[in-house]
């Protein structure tokens, strides 16, 4: 499903630096991988073959042991994320709800698919799990922005407020 | 320290933080200034209050008013009526509180949202400020663990927790003090406390609440629980998705060490015992308790084979305990109140209360905890306030995923581990989806399945190829294209995966289909032989028409209809183009009139 990244890797030498003390901070302790991939996550906002190269060189783990990892868990990234991250919540409480129309209004809107990011880099779409805010389904996320309580007609204004 | 006259209590819990909760605090502290009340009354940020349909929550001390959909508008209005002047604001409080005629207001106990619950893992969540340790020791924290390392033998410990009949809140129900004795029973000089706070079943916010609303419960027991099986190491294992909670843990367990209740030498004995937090990364199967070692351990989290079980071989092949962080709630009070008290609770097999996560469509959406043997009907009925929109119940869901649907004729069944497997659910961690006539139920199997399909890890093969053929034969049916042979080949293809699965997520993962397909028949045979879709759900099976009768040529549906599917002369009734029809639906929502259903 994970499509090949078209972005062409922009890592500065500030983020590989903050990379190696990250990794030198967790070398030689026991599972030590994923929370160097979470960090690694946060400092690159995702993690291409290049940042997986150099986890892999780190922490002397066989690269196609980092890449099984990164694949197999969903919050790891192989392609970049939008400035605006959508997440439609497709848990239970929000799908009874009707968190499907939602996430096909956006996607009609922003011509997008589910983990698809568009061309000027500005919004990327996810179908998330339950992000636990049952309160207010239906529930999309931008960002750290949480919209609840809202219909497939209420979807076109939050979005504008972004797109300006 | 300094006595306020007054508490505002603020629900920091994640429900309300996302409906505006989080503004709330700074807004009433510069209120309060303003007022000049800043020494008189003290705003505390607490735990998960319950009712998350309402939020954000307020509540204000000692009156006990419950105000709800607080705004931040709002709260200027009750700082200077009801803390400067003593009025309470009753058009922001919780309406079923307010009593008619009087000034005064109910108190939250009687009301029916709160009246049958009984609130034990959740006792301290809306109550105190979870990110204060000193606040948990007022309300006996850490007491349990200094009777056990103090005053208790490790056995004497086990013994305790086996007699009080906890049973794990996880989902399986397996005794919580047998598999600690097991655990106890394997020799090694290293053995592990695990928390599994990894809930991903959809719909299912227990732990979370207790993790923000209680975060030293869990650490409290996990030490306690360390002594008990000679361990002097334990993590936590918890969703990444849940940021609030991973902050108030890391806050909880630096001030436990601050304090000298986790660490080294606890209490001055030679028992040390040290809590590391592990982050999950998205994967539904780590909630397996194999697949959740496993991903400790750094790799794929893919399940092993059991036996050995982890109180054997469990974590970096040392005996390993992994316990729910609900039943963790339980330990503490358990070990203060006595095993007897906590037996007295609950049902002959069931012990003591279960917290469920109200979701659906239900008026009192939220979180409850509830005695072992509370019928479905009071959750839904008295507790949940109902069904909104004068609409009729048609099940509930319970055990996520795993779970299965129970119909309205179920209703009375008391809620318990062992009721709920023999009418073919489970009591799962503790979601309860509550769904109506609108809702279809093949559509709800499909959905499951399109769940753990996706988040099945491959391993085996009846898991990774089974759960996608009964998706597939599930669209086919929802597409209209089924068959009533495909009904028993759901059956047949159901039980083999039961059987030849080789974790918890693959053996349950055909429960949606089995219980809809026992208690819902007719609608799956409405979908293959009538091709009707009777909830109006699948779009392939229903088709939208204009009642003449109720149609007043108003040409707002030919307005609004995307693909001009509709059409007709003004003042007479219009007609729907079935050929064109997308059915979007968009046209049922602009009538004023219903003069549009669904068939």
């Amino acid at each position: 499903m994970a499509k090949e990244a078209v972005i062409p890797f922009k890592g500065t030498a500030q983020q590989e630096e903050q990379l190696k003390s990250v990794i030198a901070q967790h070398k030689g302790q026991e599972g030590a991988l994923i929370p160097v991939l979470h960090q690694a996550q946060e400092i690159y906002g995702y993690l291409p073959i290049e940042v997986q190269t150099m986890i892999a060189d780190g922490l002397e783990v066989p690269l196609a042991e980092v890449y099984g990892v990164v694949t197999f868990y969903t919050q790891f990234s192989l392609n970049p994320k939008g400035e605006y991250k959508i997440g439609v919540c497709l848990g239970t409480a929000c799908y009874v709800k009707g968190s499907g129309d939602i996430l096909e209004k956006i996607k009609e809107i922003l011509n997008l698919e589910v983990d698809g990011c568009t061309p000027d880099g500005k919004f990327s779409l996810e179908a998330t799990r339950c992000i636990g805010a049952c309160g207010l389904a239906p529930v999309f996320t931008i960002n750290e922005d949480v919209y609840g309580r809202i219909t497939a007609d209420d979807v076109p204004g939050i979005l504008a407020k972004y797109q300006g | 320290m300094s006595l306020y006259r007054a508490h505002v209590l603020i629900c920091g819990g994640t429900g309300c933080t996302s409906s505006g909760g989080a503004k709330l605090i700074d807004e009433f502290e510069a209120q309060l200034k303003d007022a000049g009340l800043e020494n008189e009354v003290k705003v505390v940020k607490t735990g998960c209050f319950g009712l998350c349909a309402l939020g954000p929550v307020v509540v204000v001390y000692p009156e006990g008013a419950f105000y709800s959909r607080v705004q931040k508008e709002d709260v200027k209005e009750i700082v200077t009526e009801h803390l400067l002047k003593g009025r309470i604001v009753k058009r922001l409080v919780y309406d079923e509180t307010l009593e008619e005629g009087k000034d005064t207001i109910k108190s939250l106990n009687e009301v029916d949202f709160y009246k049958k619950q009984m609130r034990i893992a959740l006792r301290n969540c809306g109550v105190i400020n979870p990110e204060n340790v000193e606040e948990y020791i007022a309300f006996d924290g850490y007491k349990a663990l200094a009777t056990a390392i103090t005053e208790m033998t490790p056995q004497e410990v086990i013994e305790t927790i086996k007699a009080s009949g906890l049973r794990g809140r996880g989902g399986g129900g397996f005794p919580t003090g047998l598999k600690w004795e097991f655990a106890s029973k394997s020799v090694n000089e290293q053995k592990y406390v695990c928390c599994n706070a990894d809930e991903g079943d959809p719909g299912a916010f227990m732990d979370r609440s207790i993790l923000e609303g209680d975060p030293h419960s869990v650490l409290e027991a996990m030490a306690i629980a360390g002594y008990a099986i000679g361990a002097n190491q334990g993590y936590i294992y918890i969703r990444a998705e849940y940021p609030i909670a991973v902050q108030r843990l890391q806050i909880a367990i630096d001030q436990a060490k601050e304090y000298g209740l986790l660490g080294e030498n606890i209490f001055g004995t030679d028992f040390s015992f040290d809590i590391g937090l592990r982050l999950g990364a998205g994967a539904f199967v780590c909630g397996e308790e194999t697949a959740l070692m496993t991903s400790i351990e750094g790799h794929r989290g893919e399940p092993r084979p059991r036996p050995p079980f982890p109180a054997v071989k469990g974590l970096w092949g040392k005996p390993t305990i992994l316990n729910n962080v609900e039943t963790y709630a339980n330990i503490p009070v358990i070990i203060n109140n006595g095993a007897e008290w906590f037996t007295k609770i609950g049902t002959e097999k069931s012990k003591g209360t279960k917290v469920f996560a109200l979701g659906g469509k239900i008026n009192n959406t939220g979180l409850v905890e509830i005695p072992m043997g509370t019928t479905l009907r009071e959750i839904v009925e008295e507790i949940g306030g109902g069904v909104p929109n004068g609409k009729a119940f048609k099940a509930a869901q319970t055990g996520g995923p795993s779970g299965g649907c129970i119909p309205a004729s179920l209703m009375d069944t008391p809620i318990d581990y062992d009721s709920l497997i023999s009418i073919g659910s489970m009591m799962g961690s503790g979601g309860l989806i509550v769904m109506d006539e609108d809702n279809c139920m093949v559509d709800i199997a499909k959905f499951f399945l399109e769940f753990t399909v996706d988040e099945s890890c491959g391993k085996c093969t009846p898991c990774r190829i089974g759960t996608k053929r009964l998706l597939e034969i599930l669209e086919k049916i929802t597409k209209g294209n089924g068959t009533l042979e495909d009904l028993d080949r759901l059956e047949l293809l159901c039980n083999s995966i039961k059987s030849a699965s080789l974790c918890g997520l693959g053996q349950t993962a055909p429960n949606p289909v089995l219980s809809t397909l026992r208690y819902f028949r007719d609608e799956y045979v409405a979908h293959v032989v009538d091709k009707k879709c009777p909830a109006g759900v699948c779009k392939d099976l229903t088709s939208y028409f204009i009642v003449e009768d109720k149609c007043k040529g108003c040409s707002a549906c030919a307005r609004k209809c995307p693909v001009g599917a509709i059409s007709g002369e003004i003042k007479s009734p219009f007609t729907i183009d079935q050929s064109k029809c997308i059915k979007c639906g968009a046209c049922v929502a602009t009538c004023k009139f219903n003069a549009i259903i669904k068939k």
